[in-house]
């Protein structure tokens, strides 16, 4: 049976962690901003399911799970705060929200 | 099976590609979903059949699933995706392209260097839980704590 490479998939993460990065920095749409993240995140549980797969251990796929958890409740808050930023500024524009001046 | 896993990851790239460049929010988002699925294609490949049905389940379905209805109960219309399409300028590309590129670099150098080729054992469902339910237990606590934040956080902040 033929096999993939290993650092292949290392590549495959690389590259979707890029574009969510690339994402998040162009985007001025916050839901795209969101998306992004969730691309980036994605991108983090497949370097560690293919390390698990590369050694074959479970703790790669455990550590996929720890992800997954985060990446709902990180929905779940951010998609709050969207509502909440829409329904205060009318507009999902990142850079209205700059009242703090910081 | 190396045939799927590289077009598999193809289609993940195209369609991550497809998100960040879209201007409609729900065409980025079912783009999102397609990148999901085909990295559930990619875990199966892998020997990893469990992360697999999670990410299609709770990525593809749940996660993508709230976005949908955030989107519906924001109904951005027309004026949105001309907005962002104005957004969109390639000039305003070239200082995020360059720092990514150079990111991406780095992190190819790094990654080639070593030469290692994977046996596809695959680590099921049994293996997962032995671990997740032993020495990871304290883990799994954790992460019913931060979902029940999460739960009450996004009660509290989409409240009226």
């Amino acid at each position: 049976m033929q096999t993939i490479p290993y650092e292949h998939g290392l590549i495959l993460a690389a590259i979707l962690f890029v574009c969510g990065l690339f994402g998040v920095l162009t985007r001025r749409n916050i839901v795209f901003v969101l998306m992004s993240l969730e691309i980036m995140l994605n991108a983090c549980g497949l370097a560690f399911v293919v390390a698990s797969a590369r050694w074959g251990h479970a703790e790669g796929q455990i550590m996929f799970l720890m992800i997954l958890t985060l990446a709902a409740a990180e929905v779940a808050v951010g998609l709050g705060l969207i509502i909440q930023m829409y329904r205060r500024f009318h507009t999902v524009d990142i850079s209205v929200l700059n009242e703090m001046k910081g | 099976m190396m045939m799927l896993f590289y077009s598999a990851a193809a289609i993940a790239v195209i369609a991550t590609l497809a998100v960040i460049s879209s201007a409609n929010v729900v065409h980025a988002l079912v783009y999102l979903i397609i990148s999901l699925l085909s990295v559930a294609v990619i875990f199966f490949v892998l020997g990893a059949p469990f992360a697999a049905m999670l990410e299609a389940i709770v990525y593809a379905g749940a996660i993508m699933v709230l976005f949908l209805f955030v989107m519906m109960m924001l109904n951005l219309g027309q004026a949105t995706e001309d907005e962002e399409k104005a957004w969109m300028k390639p000039k305003l590309w070239i200082a995020p392209g360059l720092l990514t590129a150079v990111l991406f670099i780095q992190l190819a150098s790094v990654l080639l260097t070593q030469e290692l080729a994977m046996a596809p054992v695959e680590v099921g469902v049994l293996e997962i839980s032995l671990l997740l339910f032993g020495p990871w237990l304290l883990a799994v606590e954790l992460a019913s704590m931060l979902l029940l934040a999460g739960l009450i956080a996004a009660y509290h902040l989409a409240k009226r």
